[in-house]
């Protein structure tokens, strides 16, 4: 069994305050460019949540020249800062292009479930929006989550506005 | 350095091309904070000196946009426009919620300072050190929608190019529609698809300074602060407060079209001939069934949500808006005699895409109804006829004022401008049908039923008739009060009277209290804005004997409703205006006096101009 968060983009209003509190605990700062869970709002009012799934492929893990990206005994991805020279192969290699590099310390960010318990599912939670929750189990389906972020705001577009919504 | 501050402001000269940095002393932020309190004492200081010579809409007008010590930590965003006011020729602080907040203190400013104008369109792309005046040219007539589909779309490509192809967030921007190119007066200046900074006219100015858009991508973390543990601990027990609360999170102020109407009493109802009505067409059950898309909408940090993102379809296009928020809904709907939640929803989304304000804009279209309805205005003057509830009618005069085309181009300067040309051109007094104070359009809550606003709320503001800025007794509440929120800069739907002042000083490190703020740094923000009001020019003045009052409307009785025949009166309006005064430490004509100036450490900078308010008053 693997522990992932899934993501409601039904219910994500777009506040942020994951991004917030994820830069806290792994910064101690507010940062939103650090943080591991970032929202994204190409199209206004279309908001899309993305984090590392901890896909069973694990494309990054594989990719990384440096072997820097392990998998800890629970099977959650952790990037090894000291080796990671921030070269960048594992945000090519992720279909979604999730890792992202710190921007002072050019090593590549990846969610580590802050252990087990992901300090934004817990707020998200906390505060009743639930958009966020951890999810425990092998089903390969979170795989298909790992998909261009591009696309998926294009769909959702498409649900929110419908498919004439570019028109004005 | 100064906690809670990047501790430095951008300095963009268009007309040179020449981009530096400011900072301010702390003794100056610890009074003025940042936002509205900021943007005045730096106007008096740039600007004072000629104030009435300044044309609002002229190279040299600044333009500001700027941030607070609590920007990006205190739960919903919000920064702060202004500059010298194209609609009452002094400075109004208008809010306006957006990322570019956040982005702009992470990337090491506490906000911009736009002097001059640029010979061409252009936009302002700020990441971190790099500061750069980019072309507009192929920008420039875009509408807000136009906008997001090319300029955000190739700054978004920009970003990830620039991070190694990570799926990074998008680079906030602020922008101005086509009304704000055309120097509309009641241009705002807009974020997202329908966020906007209406009061003011600030789309105006940036569009006379030929700034399409500033966009911001800040890569550091936001300022140090003074106690980092209280400030977290502060800030989740604020989260947690304001996600309990349950209208403002469902319904935003969606709900206020139905019910300010029918349980105050003061909702505009055909440019304010009513304020009562028990038409339920307008409630928040049909707007949340039939138009709202998103429920939850939030900017960075709110947990509140007020926003809705609505979707209307109609002759094949999709209109999209948010809420409309009831402000809004009075003023794209019951104002023009419009109850229909669909309808009003394709006004608003209109008005967005074009960057109009949809305050000044839907007071403007039912002063000119009136105008139609008591045959002032004809078919002749407008080119159609324009009857309360006709949603095309208004459309079409939406798209002329925008164009500033045929009346489109009198109207364009916003309904008290507008009022005096007409009233020119026809040979009737049309300022008693003009509902706004001070250049500026009442925000959409009557004073007459006395369930709402107070008689001299608008009368006393220096940002005229701004809903957002009006005095009210107690005096340490409303104005005084939002110039605290507004310099901070806090959102007035999240902010905890519980915890702010704790909150504040957790950031700043400030001895700041609410006792303090009252009696020292409300006044001075106060003070410099009136009389920089009252300074006025260089093409309308005040004179605080005329001006100083509420639209001639609110004397009028109230014709419907249970608080039917109640109006406002000319001697409780004047005694709490003058009691109002007196607690801030201004004369009758709302002058600071000396020992004002000397109390406030203001005496140089504004003894010199209040001596030639006076003068022109006695003259």
């Amino acid at each position: 069994m693997v522990k992932w968060i899934f993501v409601d983009y039904e219910r994500c209003s777009g506040c942020r305050i994951c991004e917030i509190e994820c830069s806290y605990v792994h910064e101690g700062k507010v940062w939103r460019e650090v943080s591991r869970i970032r929202i994204l709002e190409y199209i206004p009012g279309v908001v899309v949540p993305i984090v590392c799934f901890q896909c069973s492929e694990r494309y990054c893990l594989k990719s990384c020249p440096q072997d820097a990206i392990y998998l800890d005994s629970d099977g959650i991805t952790h990037v090894n800062s000291e080796k990671c020279t921030g070269c960048g192969v594992c945000v090519s290699a992720c279909p979604a292009h999730i890792p992202i590099m710190h921007p002072e310390k050019n090593y590549a960010l990846i969610c580590d479930l802050c252990g087990g318990e992901p300090a934004c599912v817990r707020i998200c939670m906390d505060l009743g929006y639930n958009a966020l929750r951890v999810v425990e189990t092998d089903d390969i389906n979170r795989n298909l989550y790992l998909r261009d972020v591009l696309n998926v705001a294009e769909e959702l577009r498409e649900a929110l506005y419908g498919s004439s919504g570019e028109k004005s | 350095m100064t906690y809670g501050y990047a501790g430095s402001i951008l300095v963009v000269d268009l007309s040179k091309d020449k981009i530096t940095e400011m900072s301010i002393d702390e003794e100056i932020l610890r009074i003025y904070l940042g936002g509205r309190g900021l943007g005045a004492y730096v106007l008096l200081k740039e600007l004072g000196a000629s104030w009435e010579n300044v044309d609002p809409l002229g190279p040299e007008n600044l333009l500001l946009v700027l941030t607070g010590p609590l920007v990006g930590y205190y739960p919903g965003i919000k920064v702060v426009i202004t500059g010298k006011s194209p609609q009452s020729n002094g400075v109004v602080g208008s809010t306006l919620s957006s990322e570019i907040g956040v982005e702009l203190r992470s990337a090491g400013y506490d906000g911009i300072v736009v002097k001059g104008r640029s010979k061409d369109p252009v936009y302002i792309y700020v990441e971190n050190d790099s500061v750069e005046i980019r072309s507009a040219e192929k920008y420039w007539g875009m509408t807000g929608r136009k906008l997001y589909e090319t300029l955000s779309r190739e700054l978004l490509n920009e970003a990830i190019r620039k991070s190694k192809g990570s799926a990074v967030r998008e680079t906030p921007m602020i922008y101005i529609g086509p009304a704000g190119e055309n120097l509309v007066r009641t241009a705002s200046v807009m974020s997202k698809w329908f966020h906007a900074a209406g009061y003011g006219g600030y789309g105006a100015v940036m569009g006379s300074k030929n700034l399409k858009a500033i966009a911001v991508r800040g890569k550091g973390p936001l300022p140090r602060v003074y106690d980092p543990v209280k400030v977290r601990t502060l800030t989740r027990l604020i989260q947690k407060e304001l996600s309990s609360k349950f209208s403002l999170r469902y319904w935003g102020t969606g709900h206020g079209g139905y019910s300010v109407g029918y349980r105050f009493s003061s909702e505009p109802i055909r440019n304010w001939q009513e304020e009562w009505h028990d038409n339920r067409e307008i409630s928040v059950v049909n707007f949340e069934r039939r138009i709202w898309k998103r429920r939850f909408w939030g900017d960075f940090g709110c947990p509140v949500t007020c926003m809705k993102v609505s979707v209307v379809k109609k002759c094949g296009s999709v209109y999209v808006t948010d809420a409309p928020d009831y402000e809004l809904q009075a003023y794209m709907g019951t104002n023009l005699g419009i109850f229909k939640a669909e309808d009003i929803a394709y006004l608003s989304a209109i008005v967005d895409d074009f960057g109009l304000c949809g305050i000044q804009t839907g007071n403007l279209l039912g002063f000119v109804a009136e105008l139609y309805e008591k045959g002032i205005l004809t078919e002749e003057d407008l080119g159609f006829s324009v009857k309360w509830g006709d949603t095309e009618a208004f459309k079409r005069l939406i798209e002329m004022i925008v164009r500033r085309e045929g009346i489109g181009d009198i109207l364009a300067e916003g309904t008290f401008r507008a009022a005096l040309r007409i009233s020119s051109m026809k040979g009737v007094n049309v300022l008693d049908y003009a509902v706004q104070v001070k250049g500026i359009a009442v925000g959409a809550h009557g004073v007459r039923s006395g369930l709402d606003y107070q008689q001299f709320s608008y009368a006393a503001s220096v940002q005229g008739g701004d809903h957002t800025s009006a005095p009210s007794e107690p005096f340490d509440r409303g104005e005084v009060f939002t110039t605290f929120a507004d310099s901070a800069i806090v959102c007035l739907f999240t902010i905890s009277k519980k915890y702010i002042w704790d909150f504040t000083r957790a950031v700043t490190g400030f001895e700041v209290t609410q006792e303090l703020w009252t009696k020292h740094n409300a006044r001075a923000i106060l003070s410099i804005q009136r009389v920089l009001l009252l300074l006025g020019g260089p093409d309308i003045y005040w004179d605080p004997r005329v001006h100083d009052d509420i639209p001639k409307r609110f004397y009028e009785p109230l014709p419907s409703g249970p608080k039917k025949g109640e109006a406002a009166s000319r001697e409780t309006v004047r005694k709490t205006l003058i009691e109002y005064y007196k607690f801030l430490g201004w004369d009758e004509l709302g002058l600071p006096t000396d020992e004002t100036l000397e109390e406030l450490g203001l005496k140089k900078l504004l003894e010199p101009l209040v001596k030639k308010v006076r003068k022109r008053l006695e003259s």
